[in-house]
């Protein structure tokens, strides 16, 4: 049976996470079709074959530009439909996640969320989703004969396995219904590394001891590449905004590398932040509980480290 | 106005999570149970607008009678009355479904962007789905102006302002409103205030849980000198190649 991946886009590309979408389709060894909602450039388009898609349908729908969750997700069912495709894979975002619970209840499919590896399909079809905030995983068998699998970031590793994919248009019958939700206004940071799907995060606590120290930090990050996060205490007392706080009830991240800079390790950050592949602490508290889930640690004042460490990255250029 | 807010009974945020019965339950031993965080900002949105426009509000939850010293505490926060769907929170599809069944006639239907146990955050949209109403989420700021609802809601990187009419289904988080303590007259009055428990509509599994994991054990940590960062540095490119 075919699969339908859904592919995201921010600033005329194609999310790094929706490649992975279509690699974990691609790797589940069934035909693989994937779709864009709204304006994406051709060549773009053309370039997920390289990730295992053989065809990409585009719906070049300019009221779809907007990422109109009830819109999207007739679409999607729809494209399921014309495609043949009993799976649908996509990335979970914060357009993906709801998305895929509607198509869910259109298509009547079983869902899954935050899948982390590809599913085990030798007595059912097992996929293991992170739970509890990456403090532990489930295996659940989707019973349905349709599925909805959202995967979780760094779900698979992604390499090319293919050239250029076949475009193709496709138009979906929409409703005004699918649009009784109204988006009036998209405040949205550009060029920037975004804290949610960036591969290195540098975060303060509050042993950065205010916001006129996060100069620092925002110049080891630029160093790096990398996006800047914080405690949940330091975006409480306003150092830094609330889309910055790292955490359980705040934004998880995933990236290969996660530096922490003065920040004890409260049970709840650990939750934001274990999923990712190496954990750097700098801490000048010696017993910081951080430590024990760490990689890599440095005793010491984050004020001499934190600089030192710039230059090292700098030197080693 | 008509407002439900929808529950979940959930592990507090500093538990150790742990399995028993060859990792296919989850081991209460020692955790305290709360309402969901992201739910508690929903409720108290939902009493504020109570507050501020006289409108109702009735908190749900599914699950078995365990769950009702957490369904009381929403009663003492402000909520008018309860109803708890007598069922094990088996997945999020089977938790949509008994929402749906009791959820009809409401103007507001509220809840957290997602439960902090299974972290699916889709029940709120399969809500939406089922009753045929809009649905937003995660929802950071909640206004109504007649029949319309303002809302703000994050996206990677920033924020959209999105407009709809009631009826609606919201996913909330932080900051839609500051999370409330329950006072002793609230916790005196939720003792009598009405909840009322219903069986659940049956269900054809769309999913089942298996069986749970831990994450594998962490190796030890590798200490460096503040003296030799560059060893840091050396060591993150060719030891942990993430640089």
């Amino acid at each position: 049976m075919a699969i339908l991946v859904f592919i995201e886009s921010a600033e005329g590309k194609i999310k790094k996470t929706s490649l992975e979408a279509v690699a974990y389709a691609h790797a589940m060894g069934d035909k693989v079709s994937a779709i864009a909602l709204g304006t994406v450039d051709k060549g773009e388009l053309e370039a997920v074959g390289k990730y295992g898609a053989a065809k990409v349908l585009s719906v070049a729908d300019e009221r779809l530009n907007q990422g109109v969750i009830k819109a999207y997700a007739s679409v999607l069912a729809q494209a399921m439909e014309a495609e043949g495709a009993d799976t649908l894979v996509l990335a979970n975002s914060s357009l993906g996640t709801p998305v895929a619970a509607s198509v869910a209840i259109k298509v009547n499919a079983s869902l899954a969320s935050n899948a982390v590896e590809l599913p085990n399909t030798s007595g059912g079809f097992v996929v293991k989703q992170s739970i509890y905030t990456g403090k532990a995983f489930a295996l659940v068998d989707m019973k349905k004969q349709k599925k909805v699998i959202g995967i979780k970031k760094n779900a698979v590793e992604l390499k090319e396995v293919g050239g250029n994919a076949e475009v193709a248009a496709f138009s979906a019958n929409l409703s005004d219904a699918d649009f009784a939700t109204k988006i009036t206004n998209t405040e949205k940071a550009t060029g920037e590394i975004l804290l949610p799907e960036a591969e290195i995060v540098v975060s303060g606590g509050r042993g950065m001891k205010g916001p006129e120290h996060w100069g620092m930090l925002e110049d080891l990050a630029k160093e790096l590449g990398a996006a800047t996060g914080c405690s949940k205490p330091v975006s409480d007392i306003g150092w830094r905004p609330h889309h910055e706080h790292v955490g359980q009830t705040g934004v998880k991240v995933a990236p290969q590398l996660y530096i922490a800079i003065g920040i004890s390790g409260a049970i709840q950050h650990l939750a934001g932040v274990n999923s990712s592949k190496c954990i750097v602490v700098i801490n000048k508290d010696p017993e910081a509980p951080f430590f024990k889930a760490a990689d890599y640690g440095i005793v010491g004042d984050a004020f001499t480290v934190v600089p030192k460490l710039t230059e090292a990255i700098k030197a080693g250029k | 106005m008509k407002i439900l807010v929808c529950i979940s009974h959930v592990p507090d945020t500093t538990s150790k999570i742990n399995f028993v019965e060859n990792n296919t339950k989850f081991d209460t031993a020692g955790v305290q149970f709360i309402i969901g965080p992201y739910d508690d900002y929903a409720l108290a949105r939902a009493i504020e607008l109570k507050e501020s426009s006289g409108a109702t509000v009735t908190v749900l939850n599914v699950g078995l009678a365990e769950t009702e010293p957490t369904i009381r505490k929403a009663l003492a926060i402000g909520a008018d009355d309860a109803i708890r769907v007598n069922a094990h929170p088996t997945d999020s599809y089977f938790v949509a479904t008994q929402i749906a069944e009791h959820a009809k006639g409401y103007d507001l239907i509220l809840m957290g962007r997602e439960s902090i146990d299974y972290n699916t955050g889709v029940v709120h949209s399969m809500v939406g789905e089922m009753l045929g109403l809009p649905s937003v989420s995660p929802v950071m700021k909640l206004d109504i102006d007649g029949t319309t609802v303002k809302m703000q809601r994050e996206i990677e990187g920033g924020k959209e302002s999105v407009e709809a009419t009631l009826p609606l289904v919201a996913g909330c988080q932080e900051p839609i409103a500051e999370w409330k303590i329950p006072n002793m007259r609230g916790i005196m009055s939720a003792r009598t205030k009405p909840l009322n428990v219903v069986e659940p509509k049956a269900v054809d599994a769309a999913v089942q849980f298996q069986k749970y994991e831990l994450p594998p054990p962490k190796g030890a940590v590798k200490m460096i000198s503040e003296d030799n960062v560059a060893e840091l540095v050396t060591l993150l490119k060719n030891e942990a190649k993430v640089l």
